[in-house]
């Protein structure tokens, strides 16, 4: 009986390298692209077009990081990059309010708003994309930054989110803040969005992750190149240098390691986020 | 008790219902308005060259050989991409499951770091994989005596590449998903199997996929939704080519939207893209539920 426990064991063991072996394998074949995209930014031009290609940089260069500002304006996309970005969370604030209000108030038209929000989300973007064009240059706001940061300010997954996890805000907390003479967007303020802190930061990550890679929408709004964003820049540097991998890898990973970077700072959130839009 | 006015819960909700309508919702009725007109770039700068043409829009682009082409094409990629993404990610996200060793929780990371990184700077990075020159990919076949793929010049290979960038992409989210659904599987259930003797794939078969029924089904649905609006890879990689043989759905509204300017013409084919999702979801659904009846 003993011996049967310890072969039970041993083939547990034995069934837990192998799942971590697959998973390194996995794993490994899933970074690769990002390996190969980091090195190769810091070889120069030649390296990179050698038929023998080198893991390692035999010469290591900057250069092609400082061709991308001096010579491309990645400099003017980065800023265009963060001005999106800090417009998303004026956005996320629109959302948290609605979805506050969703959560706590009773008012006329409630339920038929809320679903009217989440029929949104079924709307797939290739429709809306054309008339947001033609509503927006009827607005006169084709080709400035308010065209390119309005259409994506609010969104109906993230209002969903924020009503989920207010609704579980005791009541009695707000009829105590309001006791105290609090004005109602004071309550917000003060009290609803302090508490509501754990879904705030995984919101705030994902709005910061999407802002950041925002693409289709400022190509087709923006047709000055100093409103382009940095993917929008991306994608004309892979069409005039299409050539010349080494500069397009230094400009991949000028956008992809700062959100790795982010993302290995806030992950736990973001998984966690993920247990909490889980929870019904 | 009652203490805040009527208003107030309209002004919480106003800015991003305001937002909402103007950009979701109120667009669809100018969709489908467009759809029925000749709207260019000159009916764009005056209104007056606006003509109303019924359905010929929607007569003429299922006579257009490309759009023909390009349903064929995101066919191709549903059938081939959403079995690829479930089955990856259900089976990383079991093997992340079954693993005790904190090691493990770091798999997580790593399986969801391609979703979260731009889709254009993967785009670049991924050509220059498949570079038949140049390529990593080509390299590593050759070390071992492989000759050289064409990638992304031969229209099968093209959209298989496409697909197995994509897939890549797909994984994190998915498997985060499966894995959150892994989780809520109470443990008593593998205790009593495992008294009554059941080995790993009976257990996996019997307790595990049946329970995560509903996860799977809600992955199978937005990973098709996602794969019919197959676009960045497309655009960025191959432009829709070898011979519009990587042209999707999607590629071929923008195209014909903003690079050709014929909105009215690809007004009428995204209407066309979002009551085939309509339907496919709709069926989903049916089948779901046929399922839950045994």
């Amino acid at each position: 009986m003993k011996t049967k426990v310890s072969d039970a064991k041993k083939a547990y063991r034995t069934q837990q390298w192998i799942a971590g072996i697959v998973l390194t394998l996995g794993g490994l074949l899933v970074a690769i692209p990002f390996i190969w995209m980091i090195l190769s930014a810091f070889k120069p031009e030649s390296e990179v077009l050698q038929l023998t290609p080198t893991l390692w940089p035999e010469t290591f260069t900057t250069e092609n990081f400082i061709y991308l500002f001096e010579n491309m304006n990645f400099g003017v996309y980065l800023k265009n990059t963060i001005i999106v970005v800090l417009c998303s969370f004026v956005g996320l604030f629109f959302n948290a309010m609605a979805g506050y209000a969703f959560a706590k108030y009773k008012f006329k038209g409630r339920d038929k708003l809320f679903y009217l929000v989440l029929a949104t989300m079924m709307i797939p973007g290739q429709v809306t994309m054309i008339p947001v064009y033609l509503i927006l240059n009827q607005m006169g706001l084709t080709n400035t930054m308010a065209g390119v940061v309005l259409p994506g300010l609010v969104g109906a997954f993230s209002i969903f989110l924020f009503r989920q996890f207010m609704s579980t805000i005791p009541d009695e907390l707000l009829e105590a803040a309001r006791l105290d003479g609090a004005s109602e967007f004071r309550v917000f303020m003060q009290l609803i969005l302090p508490i509501s802190k754990p879904i705030m930061a995984v919101q705030g990550i994902l709005t910061f992750i999407a802002g950041w890679n925002s693409f289709l929408w400022p190509l087709i709004i923006a047709n000055d190149e100093s409103l382009y964003t940095l993917s929008v820049g991306l994608s004309l540097l892979k069409g005039q240098y299409g050539g010349n991998f080494a500069l397009q890898m230094a400009g991949s990973t000028f956008m992809v390691v700062p959100i790795v970077i982010i993302f290995i700072i806030f992950q736990k959130h973001i998984i966690e986020g993920y247990t909490i839009s889980g929870m019904k | 008790m009652k203490s805040y006015s009527k208003s107030t819960p309209y002004l919480f909700i106003g800015p991003a219902l305001i937002l909402l309508a103007l950009f979701s919702l109120f667009p669809i009725l100018v969709a489908l308005v467009i759809s029925f007109t000749d709207i260019d770039l000159a009916g764009l700068a005056d209104y007056s060259n606006i003509s109303f043409i019924g359905i010929e829009n929607y007569l003429n682009i299922f006579k257009d050989p490309i759009f023909l082409k390009s349903i064929g094409n995101t066919i191709f990629y549903v059938v081939f991409g959403v079995p690829l993404v479930i089955a990856c990610s259900l089976g990383i996200a079991l093997l992340i499951n079954f693993g005790t060793a904190r090691i493990f929780k770091a798999f997580r990371l790593v399986f969801y770091m391609p979703s979260i990184t731009n889709v254009v700077a993967v785009a670049v990075v991924w050509t220059y994989l498949y570079n038949p020159q140049f390529g990593l990919f080509n390299y590593l076949l050759g070390l071992v005596g492989i000759p050289a793929i064409p990638w992304l010049q031969d229209p099968t290979i093209a959209k298989g590449s496409l697909i197995a960038l994509a897939v890549w992409r797909a994984i994190g989210v998915n498997m985060i998903i499966f894995l959150a659904a892994l989780q809520g599987i109470p443990k008593t259930y593998y205790e009593a199997a495992q008294l009554d003797g059941a080995n790993n794939w009976k257990q996996l078969t019997k307790i595990t996929i049946p329970l995560l029924r509903y996860a799977i089904f809600f992955v199978s649905i937005t990973t098709m939704i996602g794969w019919i609006q197959f676009f960045e890879e497309p655009f960025v990689m191959t432009k829709g080519g070898p011979l519009d043989s990587t042209t999707s759905v999607a590629l071929f509204i923008y195209r014909n939207g903003f690079q050709l300017s014929n909105f009215g013409y690809a007004a009428a084919g995204s209407f066309v893209l979002f009551i085939a999702i309509i339907i496919i979801t709709m069926i989903q659904f049916r089948l779901q539920k046929k399922e839950t009846d045994f």
